[in-house]
């Protein structure tokens, strides 16, 4: 794209999981390279799979700190768990510990226990890695198991992605985002210029997706779709259209349901990158329509 | 017994597993813990009987009481509370309602109020007892409307309670497996599939959990999950096969018992296997 000033951030995301958010992105990815790639489903990343980054950076990712309790100054009051609300103190045998997976970490405890028994641990939740992958820049993370904060963690990577876009002057950033419509999803819609939702021509898919352009209307970002296995149902799809074209949400591209993406996901490839396939030919038109839509996006 | 239903990736067939396990239970409880894209009632049609809103704790702020002295906002670790002169501004989307500034307000100038998650609703779909909401749009945190779900779930008097998850590996997901005597790991057999199984996996050992594995979809990619469940002890309790015609049945809000009659069995054997594992340790 035409360098003008801050890069342009197109995020994808979908609301009900397995749509085909990763593999569109890559397909994406290939078609806008060189580009700016963040993987902001950082609960399960998988766009690496598919383009195979060389990390070139690795940054350590911190949760907020929790609380500890210091055994040795700890006198077994027990306000400590009379003020936690997250039912995080666990008491064995008058002994008070944190359950770290339950602790919030608002540390109301810390603040008020009266022998200041308790602490704070850092957690080294995970990584985030700035990578080179064939398609150009690419920032992605990895986090730990059942860690939280996953919203922080976007936010990093998000603002990582920006700030390599800028420095190697590439004038758009491909966010492939989380399913749902909470905390990580907001976390990756923040700073988008144009939301892509991928759906899928089910019952299930059409639902989430209404919450997802609800959120969309929510913080005024535009919304386009896709629909993918747009030939499973055609009832379902013509509704998928419908409610489209009332909600004002232009459907720029349908793709029918074909297992070409697995093929291509089990060699490591895009889409694009496997073979000629009318789903790549497909892909190839959407990415026009997107670039044609971004002209118009300031 | 309290089974989970998780997945690691989404869209693997979770629902599907959950919705298939809980007719052929008959009589149990059925808890659509993804509050962010609730699917189920779509296969089920529940009689819904109940709604109640969920709420969690937010400081109010008495400007005529507030001396302005700022405890409240340096006791908050989330930053939803800024002192401005002698008033504070409350960013509520950001409060995990922990209750701190509250104590920490000498002019006792806060108490406290709600703001609105989500909304709860329950009912019957025929003996089953279901239970699910939906996360107010603009609500960031799904976890306390996954908790007060899951407490509301507890009053059902039915003995046995399938918990279909959210997808991922972190906070809604933990909160929502939490609790299960049993998870089963819903996956497909492709690179992505696997890699989520992984993180899936170690999440539910770190929480204690027993796991096994239904594996949808088989036949659509390679061996890859027979291989990692082989290498990693792991039962496969159920392998339902690549079909268009449960992709299509699927696609019109059709249960897969519905698509594929002779998958029946294979689901009560799941039940079985589980229950029996439980009861022999």
């Amino acid at each position: 794209m035409a360098e003008t000033g801050k890069a342009k951030t197109i995020t994808i995301i979908s609301g009900k999981g397995g749509t085909g958010k990763t593999s569109v992105t890559a397909a994406f990815a290939s078609l806008a390279a060189p580009v700016v790639v963040a993987d902001c489903d950082v609960d399960a990343a998988n766009l690496h799979l598919l383009l195979s980054p060389e990390v070139e950076k690795s940054v350590d990712f911190y949760a907020m700190p929790i609380a500890r309790i210091n055994q040795d100054l700890c006198v077994g009051c027990g306000l400590c768990n009379d003020l936690c609300r997250y039912e995080a103190i666990v008491v064995q045998d008058d002994n008070y510990s944190v359950d770290p997976l339950a602790c919030e970490a608002c540390l109301v405890c810390k603040e008020h226990c009266p022998e200041q028994a308790i602490g704070t641990v850092e957690r080294q939740a995970g990584y985030w890695f700035l990578s080179q992958a064939r398609t150009g820049p690419m920032v992605h993370a990895s986090l730990g198991i059942a860690q939280e904060n996953s919203g922080k963690l976007v936010t990093e990577v998000r603002k990582a992605a920006a700030e390599v876009a800028e420095k190697e002057k590439l004038g758009l950033v491909l966010v492939d985002g989380p399913p749902g419509i909470g905390c990580a999803v907001m976390a990756s819609l923040t700073g988008a210029d144009l939301v892509i939702a991928v759906t899928e021509a089910t019952q299930s898919g059409l639902k989430d997706l209404i919450r997802v352009n609800d959120l969309c209307n929510h913080f005024k970002i535009p919304i386009h779709i896709i629909v993918n296995k747009c030939d499973l149902n055609p009832e379902v799809t013509q509704a998928v259209r419908k409610w489209a074209q009332e909600a004002e949400a232009p459907i720029i591209g349908e793709i029918p349901y074909d297992t070409d993406f697995t093929k291509a996901m089990i060699e490591a490839k895009t889409i694009v990158e496997y073979k000629s396939s009318r789903i790549g030919d497909e892909l190839k038109s959407i990415w026009n329509t997107v670039l044609e839509t971004m002209k118009s996006i300031v | 017994m309290r089974i989970a239903i998780a997945s690691g990736k989404g869209g693997t067939g979770k629902t599907t597993a959950a919705v298939a396990l809980a007719r052929v239970m008959g009589s149990c409880v059925l808890v659509d813990c993804d509050v962010e894209a609730p699917n189920a009632h779509l296969f089920l049609n529940p009689e819904v009987q109940n709604t109640q809103d969920a709420y969690v704790m937010i400081p109010e702020v008495d400007d005529g009481k507030c001396t302005g002295c700022g405890e409240c906002s340096r006791v908050c670790q989330f930053n939803a509370l800024a002192v401005l002169g002698k008033s504070v501004l409350v960013f509520n989307e950001l409060c995990h309602g922990c209750g701190g500034c509250v104590l920490a307000c000498e002019p006792k100038a806060i108490t406290e109020g709600g703001r609105l998650i989500g909304t709860m609703q329950w009912g019957k779909a025929g003996d089953l007892d279901f239970y699910d909401a939906k996360l107010r749009i603009g609500e960031p945190m799904s976890p306390p409307l996954i908790k007060a779900l899951k407490h509301q779930a507890e009053l059902s008097e039915a003995e046995n309670t399938i918990l279909d998850c959210p997808p991922g590996t972190t906070c809604p997901m933990v909160e929502a497996v939490g609790g299960a005597d049993y998870c089963i790991l819903v996956t497909e057999p492709t690179p992505f599939g696997l890699h989520d199984l992984n993180m899936a996996y170690q999440t539910v050992q770190e929480l204690g959990i027993p796991a096994g594995v239904i594996l949808n979809r088989a036949g659509m990619g390679d061996d890859c999950i027979q291989n990692y469940c082989k290498a990693n002890g792991i039962p496969i309790l159920l392998e339902i096969p690549h079909s268009r015609e449960i992709a299509e049945g699927y696609a019109a809000g059709k249960d897969i018992l519905s698509s594929m009659p002779s998958l029946e069995d294979g689901f009560k054997k799941v039940i079985n296997t589980i229950s029996e594992g439980l009861n022999n340790g």
